[in-house]
């Protein structure tokens, strides 16, 4: 019986091992090595920390990654919520629940690069946007801060991940047994105490798992912020890749590691405070 | 196995007479170092930036020479990692100088013996004295004579004078200067300054590469009189210190909208009015003009910054490959291909061959600076240029002769990119 259990987990730990925890030990190891322009040069040096760690800039470019994560989880809360409550508890028919939901993942069915870039002529200084603001006459010249901007780097994050906020959430929503609302009802609560003693609290696990996806999204990604940033806006990612454009990979991985660290710290600090594993 | 059953079978095809013109055509045109059934079988395997690595070449060397040219496009930064971490997955690498000037000290190329280079002696001689002309000077930063031989055939050390021994041999080469919207700059722009003229605040762009990026803040440096640089392509830290401060200073200020990294990129922010004065590279520029908008590739009184590339040999190949790779240079010397580059607003690295291959209406309007006297099309045939038109810049040595540096790696590369990435961060 153990060995046939074992027997089952061992794809799975084949492909974990080969694919994910040896890349990892390979991060590690190379973090400290030496480099110059083109060659690795197999060391143990802790300058790649240094570097990352000392540098005034390393210490910006973290704080505007948080900065994106937080503004980007509020709003994908603020905006998943709703949606998934008005699937969970609205919509009473679970065939109409079912298409409402592919509904929401049609957007999945293009690329996220095209869904990110079909934003620039929208929100351009001669967009759509700026076009119609002026139309209107409510602005008599086009609105600079719409594009190449943290608006529009938070902007495109949020439309990019909202689902995945959605999905875990609606998921869980479902879940909550409808007797311990009626017994909330009856016990005269109304819609907003219900919400708020009742389908929240229990919401929390599909909230965390959310989370945890948007946050490992957003603290990883370098297209969204180069890209509708103009690449006038830096991120984690953005300077791993530059690193990497750069053959500077010890530099690189130090700067994964620091991030992988930092990312495993955020989950694990949120899974200390919702217990997601009733949700499992 | 496969390939050697196909290459029987087009070998007896050819035998009947059916493809009897395919097979001899190495013969025909003059390269006959390899038996024809043999060089079907070979494929070499050349990669490097979309700008050189084109499949009409690679057809055109299928009917010339008989043999497959698979090409892999990728971006600069891609290149050179390619080079460097993968020298088994290619034959020829497509490089540019300042690049290899990174990657042959590694050891992955090997040399080309020049004794095999038919056209050797008609390379422009940028690439090999670094002069253009006797009386010209040699310009600042990677110049190409500068990494273009080693020592000897197994050397990877450069030699400072033609050895015999050549690292890369040169495809393409232009010397590039700032993009401008004249309907929208509404003023004459002169100089490189003009990059950080208030007046285009919000509305300039610089490329979002730090080994170029950097220079052309540095021409924009000089031209403002701020400061004199020794070697803008191999600054001090000093230098790079000043020279990024500068950077953030006018990020700051709001000069620019957006940094670029892509090709496309910069045609988009150029094309759709975002952008009306940035540093661009030309074929950008003939994409933005595609769509019907005015776009001019600014000459400016500082010079320009140049950039060329060329095709490198992996150090594994040998035999037949080898001779194979032989041919496929020197035939890329020998007119068709020089043509198509030169009618594409690149420079090609054998004049007179390549002008036997061009009308002298396109000869006149690319190279000398003269009116056209007809509409000018692309190798494919599209209208580029109406009858009348001259070339932004004017002619070959009024280009090439105004380089002031090309693009190049500095020995404080490190710190360069610790500065830009707060130049991005700030």
């Amino acid at each position: 019986m153990r060995s046939a259990s074992y027997l089952l987990a061992a794809p799975l730990w084949l492909v974990l091992g080969g694919f994910l925890l040896v890349p990892m030990a390979a991060i590690l190891v190379v973090s400290f090595f030496d480099y110059d322009s083109v060659r690795l040069i197999p060391d143990v040096v802790l300058t790649n920390y240094a570097d990352v760690l000392l540098s005034q800039v390393t210490w910006q470019t973290y704080l505007n990654t948080l900065k994106y994560t937080a503004m980007v989880w509020v709003l994908t809360v603020a905006v998943g919520v709703p949606v998934a409550l008005f699937l969970a508890f609205c919509v009473q028919s679970a065939a109409l629940q079912s298409v409402l939901f592919l509904v929401c993942t049609v957007p999945f069915l293009t690329s996220n690069v095209i869904r990110m870039i079909s934003w620039v002529p929208f929100l351009g200084r001669e967009g759509l946007f700026n076009g119609a603001l002026m139309g209107v006459g409510l602005i008599d010249r086009p609105l600079d801060v719409l594009l190449f901007s943290d608006f529009a780097v938070v902007l495109a994050f949020v439309h990019l991940y909202a689902l995945f906020m959605v999905v875990p959430v609606f998921n869980t929503m479902v879940r909550i047994d409808r007797r311990l609302i009626e017994a909330a009802v009856d016990a005269g609560a109304g819609p907003w105490a219900v919400l708020r003693e009742v389908i929240l609290p229990l919401s929390k696990p599909g909230i965390a798992i959310g989370s945890v996806f948007i946050i490992t999204l957003v603290m990883g990604d370098f297209t969204t912020v180069r890209l509708m940033g103009g690449g006038q806006r830096a991120s984690v990612g953005l300077m791993i890749s530059n690193q990497i454009a750069l053959l500077q990979y010890p530099a690189a991985c130090a700067n994964a590691v620091v991030l992988l660290l930092l990312v495993l710290l955020m989950i694990t600090a949120l899974l200390r405070v919702v217990d997601i594993r009733r949700e499992l | 196995m496969a390939n050697m059953n196909i290459g029987r079978r087009t070998a007896l095809k050819a035998g009947l007479g059916l493809a009897g013109a395919a097979a001899g055509s190495g013969a025909i045109t003059g390269f006959p170092t390899i038996w024809a059934q043999n060089i079907r079988n070979i494929t070499l395997r050349q990669f490097g930036t979309g700008v050189s690595n084109l499949n009409a070449l690679a057809d055109k060397v299928k009917q010339d020479l008989g043999f497959t040219l698979a090409m892999t496009a990728l971006d600069s930064d891609a290149v050179s990692q390619k080079a460097v971490t993968q020298p088994r997955s290619y034959d020829i690498a497509d490089i540019e100088y300042w690049i290899c000037k990174k990657i042959f000290p590694a050891g992955v190329l090997q040399p080309m013996d020049v004794k095999k280079i038919k056209n050797y002696d008609k390379i422009v001689p940028i690439f090999t004295t670094g002069r253009l002309s006797p009386e010209s000077r040699i310009a600042q930063g990677t110049a190409p004579h500068t990494v273009s031989f080693v020592e000897g055939p197994t050397s990877t050390k450069f030699a400072s004078q033609p050895s015999g021994w050549m690292t890369l041999i040169p495809t393409i080469y232009n010397a590039d200067t700032l993009g401008i919207r004249p309907d929208l700059v509404g003023r004459p722009i002169r100089n490189w300054r003009d990059l950080v003229d208030p007046a285009f605040k919000g509305r300039a762009s610089i490329l979002n590469i730090p080994s170029i990026g950097i220079m052309d803040a540095a021409m924009v440096m000089e031209s403002l009189g701020r400061m004199k640089y020794a070697d803008k392509g191999n600054m001090t830290r000093d230098e790079i210190e000043k020279t990024t401060a500068f950077l953030i200073e006018a990020k700051r200020a709001g000069q620019f909208r957006a940094f670029w990294k892509s090709f496309d990129e910069s045609v988009n922010l150029m094309a759709s009015g975002e952008v009306v004065i940035q540093s661009m590279w030309s074929p950008a520029v003939t994409a933005v003009r595609s769509r019907g908008i005015a776009c001019t590739y600014q000459p400016l009184e500082e010079g320009y910054r140049a950039w060329g590339g060329g095709l490198g040999l992996s150090k594994n190949l040998s035999g037949m490959e080898l001779d194979a790779a032989y041919d496929y240079i020197n035939w890329y010397l020998s007119g068709w291909a020089g043509a198509y580059l030169n009618r594409q607003g690149y420079y090609s690295a054998v004049l007179e061959t390549a002008k036997e291959n061009m009308t002298p209406d396109e000869w006149g309007f690319w190279m000398e600076g003269k009116p056209a006297q007809s509409d000018i099309k692309s190798p494919d045939g599209k209208v580029l240029e109406k009858a009348g038109a001259v070339r932004d810049g004017g002619s070959f040595a009024e280009r090439m002769g105004q380089v002031a540096c090309w693009n190049s790696v500095m020995t404080e590369d490190r710190f360069l990119v610790q500065k830009w990435n707060e130049f991005v961060a700030a």
